[in-house]
């Protein structure tokens, strides 16, 4: 029985947990982080699953990292480096492959070999798709206001929104209206004729969700990932030094460094609630911690239906964040390889490893491997984005060795008959073969490879249903409805407690929005 | 493969590669574009000037649009009256959006009754099919089939017509006309982007070495000069021609409604041609401006010498002149308050004077307003005393004769 007194206590060392607690460290208050694992990162970490082989295990690569975060919490100082990850090259059928080069000539040179209409939309749509999400980022920074509420907050919010929107052209808010409504397919086929193209760039929109890509809702994700395409500097995608690992350990070090008390191996077993309000936190080992806030960073279905009794929670919202939905529909297969896969369309060592390979050869393609899911099966042909990440940083693996990152989905957390080792194996199984299938010496450079499903997602990282962003971007599930409705501004109907992390607005990604922001709110509560 | 991590070459390459010894590339349109042959610029800018200078211009975006309607096609998309065009005609245009904005500028040169070439500086096939729903027209891309030489400079009349079957004498200013050179099939139009006499000559690729090897030889004794594109761009300062992403953003790539520009605000009202008949694209937002006049200008604004020495001076340096046309944005104001900005200037050397193409608010932008421009000197803002000017700020007598 310990009973230290703190001012905060944050559930969860994950990203959003970490930044929360340096942000209240760093405004003079007495934070303790408490992790299941051993190691913090939550579900952005990097392991040494084989000797030698370090894996970028679940996340593996950051764009929307806040920058404002990196500079307040003195990133870099604490080891951050995010290199860039140049490329996506997506192999085709026919031997030929579609890339996406850092250039902008070189890549409209690539896609006017291809089509020269689809060339010229191409830049159209990056520009119209780039001043869409310009005109929606105000609102990620934004705390939701609640539009049923009359309280003075809520009513400034909504001014400020409404205003905001009033700025914006009548034609960027048609666009940003079609935009949330419509399907990553219908958007696509709007603009482009070639398959692959369209096929690799409906692939964001689905990520993490159990939608594909002709699911109404599904156009608004894309943008969301373009949000991270317009910060100058920040704008591709990259990859950490040291895998996602490494953006946690500067994040932990950058907390410890403010007077953040980080405790591993802490599982959380209740919230103690003392006259209706949070007071501290219980572990299973049956230590106590008391604080006068309690904030949580894990998923919302840990926070509200598993570390607090239903009783100290209204009936309603209980019943709102049962319904919400976190259903996994991806996994992982990390591999360590003896040597890099050569890929038959461009054979020999080249740009293509130090970038994203894309197996999405087309929307039908990606369409047909959600069916298989939404019937309980995983896809016998995923869709599958695959990074090497001891070609950008040579720390990841054995010198001439590699390590490979293959995120893949569809694979669905309520696969028929539930996941066992030889579904798993099985699983595992699919994605080498389709990856086979563009780069044949794929087997037999694989020194060892870890499959991960959304059940492992669950067991390992903590995350209810397996789903990477702690709750599927849909369109009902996000601002002000995330994660229940009138309750999107970090606070909970339980006084004292606190929720931050990807499960709240603005949702999910490496982001660190919502640690950052909920701390906000809990220091503007302070008195 | 590995050529597809590279910018595009140009049909010149093999020769120009040679050429090129300081290794000094630009980027153009996609391609390595020669910035100059020599470590200094002012050989091939004098050459624009005084001889004849051979300039590389296969970048430039090309598109044969054919059929029935083509004319119809492109008096719809542009402000010109493109029916009253006779073949062999070339007219210079820019193109907007449906409120009159800027979306790119170039020429069309009618080579037969149903049959124009479009160069633009953008990618264009886009807006040419979106704008062609429903009319009997191709439009094809000529940009890689196609090489372009540009022969600038009071001697290039004499260089062609030692070298091509047919004399260019007859050849009127803007227009274009066939031609054998070295026994290859070319069509030569007297157009440029130096404000000088010139001449522009469209190949197939298959006729680029030949030809570019026929000009050199024939301009020897002429004085004929390989000319990278930055003297060009110092010269087309001089004729008061502007240039996309420099002196102008494309009203589909502007951030902002601020970054728009229309024709009337960069001084081609005179490109403007609203009493033609029928619709064109942006047709009533022009037609609004025209009345009211536009709220910003693109004009000439010539530094006071004296007024720079000055400044110089009491930083006990001598005047300094950047070696090539600046691309910075400078401010410039009037009584203290801003008025403007340059988006180009450079020293122009046959004129001797320090010039730049500015952007004035209404009323600043009538020629003699006294303004100042916003100059740097030995790390200090400075303002050096300037007049409006209208464009260009160099015409010899030969350009159109």
């Amino acid at each position: 029985m310990t009973s230290a007194r703190y001012d905060v206590i944050v559930i969860g060392g994950g990203h959003n947990g970490l930044i929360a607690a340096a942000y209240l460290s760093r405004a003079g208050k007495k934070v303790l982080v408490l992790e299941r694992r051993e190691i913090v990162g939550g579900a952005a970490v990097t392991e040494e699953i084989f000797p030698g082989y370090r894996f970028t295990e679940f996340s593996y690569v950051v764009s929307l990292l806040r920058p404002e975060i990196i500079r307040d919490l003195e990133l870099p100082k604490h080891g951050l480096k995010i290199l860039p990850l140049p490329s996506t090259v997506t192999p085709l059928d026919n031997g030929d492959y579609l890339a996406a080069w850092d250039d902008h000539d070189l890549t409209r040179r690539e896609l006017y070999r291809h089509s020269p209409r689809d060339a010229e939309a191409a830049d159209e749509y990056s520009r119209v798709m780039a001043r869409a999400a310009k005109a929606i980022k105000p609102v990620i920074g934004l705390v939701p206001p609640d539009p049923s509420s009359l309280s003075w907050r809520d009513v400034r919010g909504l001014l400020r929104l409404g205003r905001y929107g009033a700025s914006l052209g009548e034609k960027e808010i048609y666009r940003i209206a079609k935009l949330v409504t419509q399907s990553s397919a219908d958007l696509l086929d709007e603009w482009f004729e070639l398959d692959p193209l369209k096929g690799t760039k409906s692939a964001s929109g689905i990520i993490g969700t159990f939608l594909g890509p002709r699911s109404p809702g599904t156009a608004y994700v894309l943008l969301h990932h373009y949000m991270g395409e317009i910060d100058g500097a920040f704008r591709a995608w990259g990859f950490a030094k040291n895998g996602t690992g490494g953006v946690s350990a500067a994040i932990a070090s950058s907390a410890r460094a403010l007077g953040v008390e980080i405790r591993t191996g802490a599982t959380v077993a209740k919230v103690i609630v003392t006259g209706g309000r949070a007071t501290g936190v219980a572990l299973e080992n049956g230590d106590e911690f008391s604080a006068r806030v309690v904030m949580s960073a894990a998923d919302p279905k840990r926070t509200f239906l598993q570390f607090v009794e239903p009783g100290h929670l209204p009936g309603e919202f209980v019943d709102a964040i049962r319904a919400f939905r976190v259903r996994g529909s991806s996994g992982k297969v990390n591999i360590a390889l003896s040597e890099l896969p050569q890929f038959t369309c461009l054979p020999g060592e080249g740009p293509l490893h130090r970038g994203a390979i894309s197996i999405s050869p087309s929307i039908d393609y990606i369409e047909r491997a959600y069916d298989e899911a939404k019937y309980g099966q995983f896809s016998r042909q995923p869709y599958i984005d695959m990074i090497i990440p001891s070609m950008i940083d040579r720390d990841m693996a054995p010198p001439g060795h590699h390590v490979m990152s293959c995120f893949v989905q569809y694979a669905p957390y309520d696969v028929e008959g539930g996941w066992d080792d030889a579904k798993r194996e099985a699983f595992g199984e699919t994605v080498i073969r389709t990856i086979e299938r563009y780069a044949p010496n794929i087997r037999r450079a694989i020194v060892g490879k870890q499959v991960i499903t959304p059940k492992d997602i669950e067991r390992i990282a903590g995350i209810t249903g397996g789903n990477i962003f702690h709750g599927e971007l849909l369109l009902h599930q996000l601002f002000f409805l995330r994660p229940a409705p009138q309750w999107a501004d970090f606070r909970t109907p339980l006084p004292g407690y606190y929720f931050g992390a990807s499960g709240a607005h603005p949702g999910g990604g490496v982001m660190g929005a919502a640690g950052k922001l909920a701390a906000h709110e809990i220091l503007a509560d302070w008195r | 493969m590995t050529d597809l991590y590279q910018l595009k070459r140009t049909p010149f390459h093999e020769r120009t590669s040679r050429l090129c010894l300081p290794q000094n590339w630009r980027r153009w349109a996609g391609h390595i574009a020669v910035g100059s042959y020599d470590l200094g610029i002012e050989r091939e800018y004098w050459a624009i000037r005084n001889g004849a200078a051979l300039i590389d211009v296969s970048p430039l975006m090309k598109y044969l649009v054919e059929g029935r309607d083509a004319a119809r096609l492109l008096h719809r998309i542009t402000p010109r009256n493109i029916h009253r065009m006779s073949v062999g005609q070339v007219v210079y245009t820019g193109w907007c959006d449906e409120d009159g904005k800027m979306l790119d500028d170039g020429t069309i040169t009618r080579l037969g009754e149903t049959s124009f070439r479009l160069t633009s500086a953008e990618p264009s096939l886009r807006w040419l099919h979106m704008n062609a729903v429903g009319m009997e027209v191709t439009v094809t891309e000529r940009t890689e089939q196609m090489a372009a030489l540009s022969l600038q400079g009071p001697k290039s009349r004499a260089v062609l017509n030692a070298c091509c079957a047919t004399p260019l004498d007859g050849l009127k200013y803007f227009r274009m006309a066939p031609n054998l050179l070295a026994g290859r099939a070319v069509t030569i139009s007297r157009t440029g982007y130096t404000g000088d006499l010139g001449y522009e000559i469209w190949m197939e690729v298959a006729d680029a070495l030949p030809v570019w090897d026929a000009l050199l030889a024939a301009g020897n004794d002429y004085g004929i000069v390989p000319c990278g594109i930055l003297a060009m761009d110092m010269a087309r300062v001089e004729a008061g021609l502007f240039m996309l992403d420099v002196d102008y953003t494309a009203a589909s790539h502007a951030w902002i409604p601020g970054q728009k520009s229309t024709p009337l605000e960069m001084g081609l009202g005179w490109a403007v041609n609203l009493d033609k008949p029928g619709y064109f694209v942006g047709r009533r937002a022009l037609e609004r401006e025209a009345r009211d006049g536009p709220a910003w200008k693109l004009v000439g604004l010539e530094v006071d010498w004296e007024g720079l020495e000055r400044l110089y001076a009491e930083a006990g340096l001598p005047p300094q002149i950047p070696a090539m046309a600046v691309r910075a944005s400078l401010p410039i104001l009037k009584d203290g308050r801003q008025v403007g900005y340059a988006s180009t200037s450079t020293w122009s050397p046959v004129l001797k004077k320090y010039i730049a193409l500015v952007h004035l608010e209404r009323p600043h932008y009538e020629p003699g307003t006294r303004v100042s421009l916003e100059v740097t000197v030995e790390h200090h803002r400075r303002h050096a005393p300037a007049t409006v000017v209208a464009l260009p700020f160099y015409e010899p007598e030969w350009k159109r004769k």
